[in-house]
């Protein structure tokens, strides 16, 4: 009787088509984030991210209908990002089949925005995402705008106002590590897991299988999350799933 | 047309998730219609009260559309699924909200967990409930939540999971079901399970299952 540790797929998506860049620039389209769901949620995959990177209004209903033909047609979790800036918007995700959602640039404008959405729909239901790059005092910054811009703010705190405010789990990404394929950022994956009491999904950085069971093992994350690696069939999910196993990691 | 697949009503108060659950009613083969007020019941032989948000906020919606008192009183086969199965109890913690009482009991914060929302995919340890008809005792489910119901009749729980202390991760009492988990965003093994509560509400449609 054990919780299972998650392998988290994370789609790229703009105006319905899912893209991956390296550090962030650089798009690539990769396909239907429809068929590509369906076919991990077959391999085994515990949960599906769609973050909206361009978060335009013009993308707006293409993002919506992509995660209703996801829920008619996926029957894993699902989480939503980009773009929320309400709980209004909150909502209109969640109907369209989302089962959470994920907060970023707003909630550092505004972080009020976490309490609003917790108290509506519960802590269960939001995700803060936490873009942080190293600066060069070792510490890392909290960055918004898919990246573009620093916010001066320290992610290690932020992580844990975001989680004191109702956040119920923070996606943590480094932006130094994201599409380089030489593993997670397992210091500050593990400043952030010390700093709070929800889950933590690594994010940004993942090459191998090893690279998993490492994000787990050395800085205790409760998830891992990859994208380009497996849209590309670089890494199966099953691979990383036997890797997790053999250092005795639970997995599902 | 004569259409004689089950009338499902989909609790609908303004918050979740319904795509899946409804989706995985239909492939199960129910008619699933959602219920917004009152009216909407009319007709329905089974119904499913989803439920993302807090109990408090899910209780309040539920009052303004008026479903509050009609929940109360449907006798009918009725499935809750995460805070809609908290709903049934007498009241909880979370923001010190009054449910729909239909089972005594508290939904309590979880205690003693590692990390909390408990989320993520857990065991389940069942009984021979036909709710899991067909379902391995290996089958895992998706979890996401701080709070679980304590019914005063232990009785009442035909399974439980652990996180790490044992809690009530579903419950029945007659024809109605709870699930803490989510069927709907469990693969296969959550489809079978809302075939089996579509199956059972199915058979006892024509033939006035009584409760218990």
């Amino acid at each position: 009787m054990t919780l299972r540790t998650r392998v988290i797929a994370c789609l790229d998506v703009q105006e319905g088509r899912v893209v991956k860049g390296v550090n962030f620039v650089n798009l690539t389209d990769e396909g239907d984030p429809v068929e590509l769901a369906a076919r991990y949620a077959a391999e085994g995959i515990d949960e599906i991210v769609y973050l909206d990177i361009a978060a335009s209004p013009r993308g707006r209903g293409a993002l919506l209908d992509v995660v209703r033909r996801t829920a008619q047609n996926v029957f894993v979790p699902l989480t939503v990002g980009g773009g929320v800036r309400s709980p209004e918007d909150m909502r209109a995700v969640l109907r369209a089949g989302a089962d959470k959602v994920s907060l970023n640039t707003a909630a550092v404008l505004r972080p009020g925005l976490i309490d609003e959405c917790a108290a509506t729909f519960g802590s269960q239901c939001v995700v803060l995402a936490v873009d942080a790059k190293k600066e060069e005092d070792g510490r890392w910054n909290v960055y918004i705008t898919g990246g573009r811009d620093d916010t001066g703010r320290d992610a290690v705190e932020w992580a844990a106002e975001g989680a004191r405010r109702g956040a119920g789990e923070i996606l943590l990404t480094s932006m130094d590590r994201d599409g380089t394929n030489i593993g997670f950022d397992i210091p500050l994956t593990a400043a952030v897991s010390e700093a709070v009491e929800v889950p933590v999904i690594a994010s940004g950085g993942a090459g191998r299988p090893a690279h998993f069971a490492e994000a787990v093992r050395e800085a205790g994350a409760s998830a891992v999350l990859a994208a380009g690696i497996f849209h590309r069939g670089q890494v199966s999910i099953a691979s990383v799933k036997k890797a997790m196993s053999e250092a005795g990691i639970p997995i599902r | 047309m004569n259409d004689r697949r089950l009338r499902v009503g989909l609790v609908d108060h303004g918050a979740g998730n319904l795509v899946s659950i409804g989706q995985g009613l239909e492939r199960a083969g129910a008619r699933v219609s959602a219920v917004v007020g009152p009216a909407d019941l009319e007709g329905m032989e089974a119904l499913v009260l989803p439920g993302v948000g807090t109990t408090g906020a899910a209780m309040s919606r539920l009052r303004e559309a008026g479903l509050a008192e009609p929940l109360r009183a449907w006798e009918g086969p009725l499935l809750g699924i995460c805070v809609g199965m908290q709903l049934f109890f007498t009241s909880s913690e979370e923001d010190d909200s009054r449910c729909l009482n239909l089972d005594r009991g508290t939904v309590r914060r979880l205690e003693g967990a590692p990390l909390l929302p408990h989320i993520g995919w857990n065991d389940l340890l069942f009984g021979g409930d036909p709710l899991f008809a067909g379902i391995p005792p290996e089958a895992t489910f998706y979890f996401v939540h701080s709070y679980a119901p304590q019914p005063d009749d232990p009785a009442l729980v035909i399974a439980r999971a652990e996180y790490p202390r044992p809690f009530a991760a579903a419950v029945r009492n007659g024809r109605r079901v709870g699930v803490q988990f989510h069927p709907e965003r469990s693969g296969g093994h959550g489809l079978r399970l809302l075939s089996n509560f579509v199956a059972e509400a199915g058979a006892g449609a024509g033939a006035g299952a009584a409760g218990r």
